[in-house]
Formats: C-alpha cells, sequence, structure tokens
C-alpha cells in the first residue's frame, strides 16, 4: 500500500500537476485582490508602484462598513439562533422516529437545499415584500432561513441517530420527563452536533448572496451585497478599495472557517462525516 | 375512556405520539416560506401584469428568442462545468483517499474556495485573467502567446468562476464517497488477479457510480443557478445572459413580478428535467451496501 504511492506513475505527475495548476490559480486569484488592495497605482505591471493601507480606511467610510458589516452579523446571528431552535427538534424526531408520511416530510424539508436559490427566491421576496417584511433586516432574516433550516436539519441528523436511544430510556425509567430528558441528557450530548450545524449556517449565511441581495433593503445590506453592488458600479469609485473591501470579506470568512474547522471535518462541510477505517 | 386510549395506542404503535409535536415548528416554517410562496409565485405566473391567457407570461418568454436563449445559455454553462468538476474529483479523489501527510491541510485548503463565493471570486478573475494581469504576463514572458487573452467578460470567465467555487465542493463529496467504500473488496479483487484497471472498472466504479449522479446533481444546481458570476464576470448582455439573470430583470427592472414568477418557474423546471434524467440513470445503477462504514 504504501509503496505504491512513492512510485509516481505518469498519471500521478498528471494528476498532481493539475492539483497544483488549480492552487496556484486560485493563489493567483486571490493574491491578486490582496496585492491590489495594498497597491497605490496598478497598470501594466508585476506590482503595483507602491504599497499603502489607505484604501482600508477610504472603503470602511465609503461603503460604511461598520453598518454593513453589524447587519451581518446580527443577521447572521439571528438565522443561525433561529434555525437551531426550529430545525434541532424537527431533526430529532426524524432521526428517532418512523411515522406516516415521513418520507414526504423529508422530501420537503430537503427541497429548499436542492433548489437554485434563485428559483424560490423571487417568488419568496415577492411574498415578503406584500406583507412588508423585504428591504428589512426581518425580510432578509426570513429568507435566509429557507435554506438554513433544512441544512440543520441535515447536518443534525447524524449526531442524534449516534446518541444511544437507551441512554433517554434509561433517563425517562429514572423519572426525568421529557424537559429533563432534552435539558440533562440530550442537549449536553449533542453539543458537537448543534456547534457544528451552527457554525455552517453561519458561514453560509455570511456568504449567502442570492437571498440576501433579493431581499436586502439599502440599509440591511450584507457584506457579500454591498460588495456585489461596488462591484457592478465600477468606474465610480477606486478599484483598490473595492479590493480592500473584498479583502475584509475574506478576512471575516476565513476566521469563520477557522473556527469552523477546529469543530468540523472539512468532508462534513458538504456531506455526512465518513471517518475512513484505519487500515 | 377506554376507545380513546386504544385509539392513542394505536397510532403510537404506528409512530404517531406527543413527539411529532416538535415537527411543528420546522413544518409550519417551511409551508409558510417555502411551500406558500412557491405556489403563490406560481399563481402569479398564470396572470399576466397586461392581461392576456393564462399562459400569456409563458408564451411571452418562448416567443421571445433573447429571453428563449437564456435557457440554452445557462445549460451551455452549468452542464459543462458541472461534468468536469465531477470528472476530475475522481482521479483525484481517487489518489488521495489513503492516508497521508497533509490530507487534512489540503481537504481544508479545498474548502476555502467554498467559502470565497462567488463575488470574491469574479473580483479576483478580474484581477488575475484580465489583460494586464498575471495569468496573461506569466504567459507573455514566457512567449507562450503573443498578444493577451480574453479570459474574463466572457464564457470563459463564468466557466473559471463555476470550476474554482464548484471543484472543491465537488472533490469533497467524492473523497467522502470513496472513503465510504471498503477498501478490501479492491484487494480481494486484487488477489483473484485483477489489475489496476480492471479493479477501478468492475469494482470501484460501479460503487461509486451513484455518488458521483449525486456529486454531478449538487454542483449542477449550483453551476444553474450562477448569478453575480455571470453579471461581473462574464458578458451579461450576451454569451452569458442567463436564466436568473432574466428573472431577476423581470422583476427588479421591469418590476413585473408575474412575469418574474413565471421565469423563475420554467427556470425550476428545466432543472428539475436534468435532475430527474440524472435520478433516473442513477435508479439503474447499483445502490446497495458499499461495504464500508457509510
Amino acid at each position: 500500500m504504501s509503496n505504491r504511492s512513492i512510485r509516481a506513475t505518469p498519471t500521478a505527475w498528471f494528476i498532481w500537476a493539475a492539483v497544483v495548476f488549480f492552487f496556484v490559480n486560485l493563489a493567483g486569484v486571490v493574491g491578486s485582490v490582496l496585492v491590489s488592495s495594498f497597491g497605490q497605482k496598478w497598470f501594466d505591471t508585476w506590482v503595483p508602484s507602491g504599497f499603502t493601507t489607505q484604501w482600508y480606511g477610504d472603503a470602511w467610510r465609503e461603503f460604511g462598513l461598520l453598518q454593513v458589516i453589524s447587519v451581518t452579523l446580527l443577521a447572521s446571528g439571528l438565522v443561525v439562533a433561529l434555525s437551531v431552535l426550529v430545525g434541532a427538534p424537527a431533526a430529532y424526531v426524524l432521526a428517532r422516529q418512523n411515522f406516516p408520511g415521513k418520507r414526504l416530510v423529508y422530501l420537503t424539508f430537503l427541497l429548499p437545499i436542492l433548489m437554485p436559490p434563485i428559483t424560490y427566491g423571487i417568488p419568496l421576496a415577492t411574498v415578503l415584500y406584500k406583507f412588508g417584511f423585504a428591504g428589512h433586516l426581518s425580510g432578509v432574516v426570513l429568507a435566509n432561513l429557507v435554506p438554513s433550516v433544512p441544512f440543520v436539519i441535515l447536518t443534525m441528523t447524524p449526531f442524534i441517530e449516534q446518541v444511544d436511544p437507551r441512554i433517554e430510556s434509561a433517563a425517562r425509567m429514572l423519572g426525568a420527563n421529557t424537559r429533563a430528558v432534552f435539558l440533562k441528557i440530550l442537549a449536553p450530548l449533542l453539543v458537537p452536533g448543534l456547534l457544528a450545524s451552527a457554525i455552517l449556517v453561519l458561514v453560509r449565511t455570511v456568504g449567502m448572496f442570492e437571498l440576501t441581495f433579493l431581499t436586502a433593503g439599502p440599509d440591511s445590506q450584507t457584506l457579500v451585497v454591498a460588495l456585489y453592488y461596488s462591484m457592478s458600479a465600477a468606474g465610480i469609485r477606486a478599484q483598490q478599495s473595492v479590493d480592500a473591501m473584498a479583502v475584509m470579506y475574506t478576512a471575516m470568512m476565513l476566521v469563520l472557517l477557522v473556527v469552523a474547522l477546529r469543530f468540523v471535518n472539512p468532508t462534513q462541510l458538504v456531506a455526512r462525516v465518513k471517518e475512513e477505517p484505519p487500515e | 375512556m377506554t376507545a380513546t386510549a386504544s385509539w392513542h395506542h394505536r397510532l403510537a404503535e404506528r409512530g404517531v405520539d406527543r413527539r411529532l409535536w416538535l415537527l411543528l415548528p420546522a413544518t409550519i416554517f417551511v409551508l409558510l416560506l417555502f411551500v406558500y410562496p412557491f405556489l403563490y409565485g406560481l399563481s402569479l405566473s398564470f396572470q399576466p401584469l397586461n392581461g392576456g391567457g393564462l399562459l400569456a407570461n409563458y408564451e411571452k418568454f418562448f416567443g421571445d428568442a433573447y429571453q428563449r436563449d437564456t435557457i440554452v445559455t445557462t445549460l451551455k454553462i452549468a452542464l459543462p462545468a458541472a461534468l468536469l468538476n465531477v470528472l476530475a474529483a475522481v482521479p483525484i479523489a481517487f489518489r488521495m483517499r489513503g492516508r497521508f501527510r497533509g490530507k487534512r491541510l489540503l481537504t481544508t485548503l479545498l474548502v476555502v474556495p467554498i467559502t470565497l463565493g462567488t463575488v470574491l471570486t469574479a473580483q479576483g478573475l478580474l484581477n488575475y485573467l484580465g489583460p494586464t494581469g498575471w495569468f496573461n504576463r506569466v504567459l507573455l514572458s514566457l512567449h507562450l502567446i503573443e498578444d493577451p487573452v480574453r479570459l474574463t467578460n466572457n464564457y470563459w470567465g463564468v466557466f473559471f468562476s463555476l470550476v474554482i467555487t464548484g471543484f472543491p465542493f465537488a472533490f469533497l463529496l467524492v473523497l467522502s464517497y470513496l472513503s465510504g467504500i471498503d477498501p478490501t473488496l479492491e484487494r480481494a479483487a486484487a488477489t483473484l488477479g485483477a489489475s489496476r484497471a480492471q479493479r477501478f472498472r468492475r469494482i470501484t466504479l460501479p460503487l461509486l457510480a451513484p455518488g458521483l449522479a449525486t456529486t454531478f446533481l449538487l454542483t449542477f444546481v449550483l453551476a444553474f443557478s450562477v448569478f453575480p458570476s455571470a453579471v461581473l464576470v462574464g458578458n451579461p448582455a450576451g454569451s452569458t445572459r442567463v436564466i436568473s439573470l432574466a428573472a431577476y430583470q423581470a422583476a427588479y427592472e421591469q418590476y413585473d413580478y408575474a412575469y418574474a414568477s413565471a421565469i423563475a418557474m420554467i427556470m425550476g423546471a428545466v432543472e428539475l428535467v436534468v435532475v430527474v434524467i440524472v435520478l433516473l440513470w442513477r435508479s439503474r445503477l447499483y445502490t446497495g451496501s458499499t461495504g464500508g462504514k457509510g
């Protein structure tokens, strides 16, 4: 097994070259934004003519980033709290119980993840405008809950399945009521799952563009939407201050990501955990 | 009294008991915020703003070549991008499924582009692949090209942005599916004299195929709803005028929510057709246990 990976075949070289090529270009994409955000003037040369940090101050003032970032954090925090509150009990029932119509319920919960956000986002935004939610923070939060609640259900279910139902039965036999079972038995055991799904929802909500874009008003823009507007209105403001804003967005995402990876396995960001069997 | 008790008892045997109340918040939520808006949009799409028949909005969309072509444009971008992401992920994941040093670092690095999001990726691609960007500079100084290659504000810009955000996603999914396949199956085949190519084609691939279909679907859904990058690094008036852009313009530039809902419904239907085709193909594959823990 081990000497197979040392003896590199032409295919192996090709595959590693493809991976390296991907990462080099990725570094180029991210790096060019980073370098540009610190550059003074950058036309037709390898690197900018000089370096400065003024663009960060400019971006901060011009785009009103203090307000934008506080809106982002507030909206994401609310989405996380509400989606966990709504999603976790549903995940518990779906993980533990069989009942008539379970498949239908499960499918309905999963549909919002399987559909492109724009498809349901436009009718949803229309409804939210009709009832006066859209254009405010409440509309942004409500719209972002739509993919987040199913996501909590999806990530929590395997964690709940891992908790032995006999522990619950034992607690009940010893006289614990439902409330006590939840608060004293399940909640402590499910802390890793709750943290994992909360942090994943946080990352997704901060990065969610379409739904926020469709429902946000002028004073309820999140960072990614503000970034989009400043980019599509290019030419009005210096390119570098847009880059500076993009770097701040990336930095925020990276911080969240580092925190997320302390609690979650990378493959779990997209699928259920399947730890490989030790060989 | 006894009648109600036995009634409760019989329901409980089928799994209907008080614990189902826990489903209530999520159910209300999904009905109010997903099912109701969807049905509302559907009925709105049959009530054209400017009068006309029931199907006037749909006739308007399919009668106008500029609008109708957005379907083809979207599929032309989304299908190859999703296919490339899945096909490239298979050999790379196959090589990396074992344990090796730096695997955690590599998978972590691959998560980064997922979190970048389409907007930042677009900004980076504009800087990096632009006419005076680093990519063209390298090619020019190596004398591989005479003039800068045009890779942004056209089809390729959008395509690359979909690969950058979609490939890591596809890779991590394929890797987790591959890790779920019991390696002893392959070792057994090797003992019985199967070559490496045979083992891959006869053992691994059939077990992996359903997972690949799922991965393809999820990357396709991501690519199909491409919106910010189509505007920012694409050519939104021409070669990358995707269907989500048409829906957005109808809603937020012409304020015709009925027409926008109709386009959103068409978008959902087109996507559903692809999903059903892939699922039908998937249902013909082996879907039993993959032998692993998964």
